[in-house]
């Protein structure tokens, strides 16, 4: 199963977002800067959760933002966003939130692969935790297990 | 057996539901076809099915359902979900 691209300039690291509309839209952002999505795609991000709540936060401290396939996506891709604070979604159980994932999936059918490889990752309990501590973006991608490229 | 996932747009932790739930069958040596599906065609995904996965969020808005609704925490947690499953099966 693969991931879905994680190049360097999809990730970042230590940054501060004031709240959780912010740090969804670093995680856009970043798939801007890797050509995987359009600046409209944190906008749709975030009116995921303004109409379903913060079920994007899918385990404690982590986010997986996401909306669906469409006009602003561009191709496959992840981004990495770990916040020098962590910031409250609202959810009951797993906030507050020190990492936040964007994913951007071209075609609905071919989603699953891509989801079932990040879910992989964070089957490992402790890869949130070094997500949220790592350093450099070849850190991150090294948890991650992403193809550089 | 079906069993459908729901989340808001039916690729992300609904996607990440159906692996999980999937290792949790494999684990009580179940087998079910898991589907993961938004909130939007859950009606018609879930017609057929005997139960539902989701989180808090979109209990409300599953509404009416012949299926069991199963409420899901933390959706990497294997225990929490073996034991629903098992709960809901057994």
């Amino acid at each position: 199963m693969s991931l879905p691209p994680l190049p360097e300039s999809a990730i970042e690291i230590d940054a501060f977002a004031a709240d959780w509309r912010a740090a969804v839209r670093l995680s856009g952002e970043a798939l801007v800067r890797s050509g995987a999505a359009k600046p409209g795609y944190a906008d749709e991000m975030i009116r995921m959760i303004d109409d379903h709540g913060p079920y994007v936060v899918i385990a404690p401290g982590l986010a997986l933002a996401h909306s669906r396939p469409g006009p602003q996506v561009i191709a496959n891709g992840l981004s990495v966003v770990t916040l020098k604070e962590p910031v409250r979604f609202g959810h009951a159980h797993n906030d507050p939130v020190r990492v936040v994932l964007g994913l951007a999936i071209s075609e609905a059918g071919a989603h699953l692969a891509a989801v079932a490889a990040v879910a992989n990752i964070f089957n490992d309990s402790s890869a949130i935790n070094e997500l949220a501590a790592a350093t450099s973006a070849a850190e991150v991608q090294r948890i991650m297990g992403a193809n550089p490229s | 057996m079906k069993i459908v996932t729901i989340c808001g747009a039916g690729i992300g932790s609904s996607g990440v539901l159906k692996v999980n739930a999937e290792r949790a069958l494999r684990a009580l040596d179940l087998e079910a076809s898991v589907v993961a599906a938004d909130v939007s065609t859950v009606r018609v995904v879930a017609a057929d099915a005997q139960i539902i996965l989701t989180t808090q969020e979109f209990v409300k808005d599953i509404g009416k359902t012949n299926a069991d609704v199963i409420v899901i925490v933390n959706l990497f947690d294997t225990s929490e979900l073996k034991q629903k499953l098992e709960d809901a099966l057994g």
